[in-house]
């Protein structure tokens, strides 16, 4: 397990490494000269060349990029062009909103798919399995920002239960926190709750054609017991590879479902850096969100060698 | 369970057919037990062909103003209504269709584009090659793709062809994958070694052995993606970072419509149920068609 888990661990090295290219070109994007881009159209020649200076665009480009790397290396990424607030800090003080909605998505999403999938798997070729196959297709084909707005339409203004717009910080309350995360908490799930519902219906349900679950079942285990013990933790791998892969999609919806309801998240950070072209804090934004797949992904897999032995000697 | 002799009787044609059935006669004969996806792929037939009939479809020119007639409901001289500034929504639900299927339709050809030849590459090359292939594909999968395409787009400026190309370049390692996985299954099958034994250049074995065998999960997997770019589309225009004014695509008129949610629910009810059949479309359409073509997928990576 331990070597195992340092080899997935190293195997991060050059895909950082690939990240950072790919993060740092994007300035090098930047159709025609980025210092006047940056500096804005009415600059005068002189501000066009501090900022050229400052940002180190006369350098070659090797230069340019070991000094981004290296400072990224150490945390400091840079500060805004137009607040002079550090990216860092920028990011670190959004980082809360999204957290909160991505947590949010996830718990609505298999609050769904759970019982969802399992309920299919068990009533395989029902109509119960029929239902949960057709959200499962019709879920992962919503668009979630029309999502949000039928929400708001239905929970917010024709029966106004949760608010239409807005984040209450956990600061001020458990209550008002978790209401105000329920409806973009459901809209981001959707997609999720779709593609895990499917994910479980069809490992559970050959999990449960397994020879170990009719032993099982002849030793006078309860279905229950079967099921709990025996067939989710083993239907469970492709499940949580597929919770890993979302991670991705759940840090992009979040963007958009932060638009719909008002939230001052890092989609919310992104957006506005993207309107100004404000370049380092975009990079920042990139750098963070592929971070955080990238350790998803990591625990993902280090969270295999537990639920499949199998795996730490592959 | 598989007798299906009695409607065999029906068609002449079908009965005398021979044992051993042409790989076209099983997709059809699989594709036809495929009601979904035979229901997807007509709801995509009469949409394509509505948008690209839409100036004979059209009731009122698309970008027509009539200030006098803002935000009227459906029915009257506006089957779907009027938008803020009084123009038709249903004539330009049409128009934003053109905007939104050709979109989708140039991601998926830049994805495609940039995918399969690096996929045939890495498969055959192996090695070194292929590692650094690979290692490129995971680091473009490590980001996540809608924060990727609004970084790019806010890089190189907003415009639906930016937007696109981004998109497509985001989900070229799918078919990266897809094609790299056809070459290495095949690569040591005895009839590609036999083809090589009597000296046919790697290039026809691509052509003709490589290529048709990728070609099946090839079209599912450009179904599945056109259903992903259409929704990528709708949400980089929903954020104002895809289409602009005065042109439309079903996600920017949602956009547009989301500022009268209360006042014009219709606004963005209807171009949003348009996404969502038209991605169920082809999500169902590539669903069936795997399960018709090529040997029994059942499940995806």
């Amino acid at each position: 397990m331990l070597r195992y888990t340092v080899r997935r661990i190293l195997m991060i090295i050059p895909l950082l490494f690939l990240v950072s290219l790919g993060v740092f070109a994007l300035v090098l994007l930047i159709p025609g000269d980025p210092a006047i881009t940056i500096a804005g159209e009415n600059a005068t020649e002189a501000q066009i060349d501090a900022t050229r200076e400052r940002l180190g665009l006369n350098d070659p480009v090797l230069v340019q990029y070991a000094s981004w790397a290296g400072n990224a290396l150490t945390g400091d990424l840079g500060s805004s062009l137009f607040s002079n607030e550090s990216v860092v800090g920028a990011i670190g003080g959004r980082f809360p909103v999204t957290l909160s909605l991505t947590v949010a998505a996830m718990v609505a999403a298999l609050l769904i798919a759970v019982p969802a999938g399992i309920t299919a798997a068990l009533r395989r070729g029902r109509w119960q399995d029929r239902g949960a196959t057709l959200f499962a297709s019709v879920g992962i084909s919503l668009p979630n920002f029309w999502v949000g707005i039928l929400l708001i339409m239905a929970f917010a203004l024709a029966f106004p239960i949760f608010p239409a717009v807005g984040y209450t910080p956990l600061s001020d309350g458990v209550g008002p926190w978790v209401l105000g995360l329920v409806l973009p908490g459901i809209t981001l799930g959707t997609a999720v709750a779709a593609e895990i519902t499917r994910q479980l219906r069809g490992s559970l349900s050959d999990t449960l054609q397994q020879d170990f679950i009719r032993t099982a079942r002849a030793n006078g285990l309860t279905a229950r017991a079967v099921i709990a013990k025996h067939g989710l933790k083993n239907a469970a791998v492709p499940v949580v590879t597929v919770m890993g892969f979302q991670i991705g999609f759940l840090l992009g919806g979040s963007v958009i479902v932060e638009r719909v309801f008002g939230l001052p998240g890092l989609g919310d950070l992104a957006i506005r850096a993207v309107l100004q072209r404000d370049i380092p804090m975009i990079q920042g934004i990139v750098v963070v969100s592929a971070l955080i797949v990238m350790l998803v992904n990591l625990v993902v897999d280090l969270s295999y060698g537990w639920l499949n032995p199998k795996v730490r000697q592959a | 369970m598989t007798t299906t002799a009695p409607t065999d009787g029906l068609d002449g044609r079908e009965a005398l057919a021979p044992p051993e059935p042409t790989a076209r006669a099983r997709f059809v004969r699989r594709f036809r037990r495929q009601l979904p996806a035979q229901l997807a792929l007509g709801y995509l037939v009469v949409v394509v062909a509505g948008v690209a009939l839409a100036p004979l479809l059209a009731t009122h020119d698309p970008l027509v103003q009539n200030l006098n007639g803002v935000l009227q409901p459906p029915g009257g001289g506006h089957v779907l209504g009027t938008d803020d500034l009084g123009r038709d929504v249903f004539s330009r639900a049409l128009y934003a269709g053109r905007v939104s299927l050709v979109a989708a339709a140039e991601a998926v050809g830049v994805a495609v584009l940039l995918g399969v030849v690096p996929g045939l590459v890495a498969g055959y090359a192996g090695k070194a090659v292929d590692a650094v292939i690979m290692r490129v594909t995971d680091a473009l999968m490590s980001f996540p793709p809608l924060i990727l395409a609004i970084a790019f787009v806010g890089v190189l400026g907003p415009s639906l062809t930016n937007a696109m190309i981004v998109i497509g370049v985001i989900f070229a390692p799918r078919f990266v994958r897809l094609v790299r996985g056809t070459v290495i299954a095949i690569r040591e099958e005895t009839y590609i070694e036999a083809s090589r034994s009597i000296g046919t250049g790697t290039a026809t074995v691509i052509r003709r052995h490589v290529l048709p065998n990728a070609l099946s999960p090839l079209i599912v997997q450009i179904s599945l993606t056109a259903a992903m770019a259409m929704l990528a589309e709708a949400s980089l225009s929903f954020l104002g970072l895809g289409v602009q004014p005065p042109d439309a695509s079903w996600g920017s008129m949602i956009e547009r419509g989301f500022r009268y949610t209360a006042s014009a629910p219709w606004l963005t009810v209807f171009p949003g149920l348009l996404i969502a059949l038209t991605v169920l479309a082809f999500n169902l359409l590539g669903d069936g068609l795997r399960d018709s073509l090529g040997r029994e997928i059942r499940r995806g990576s």
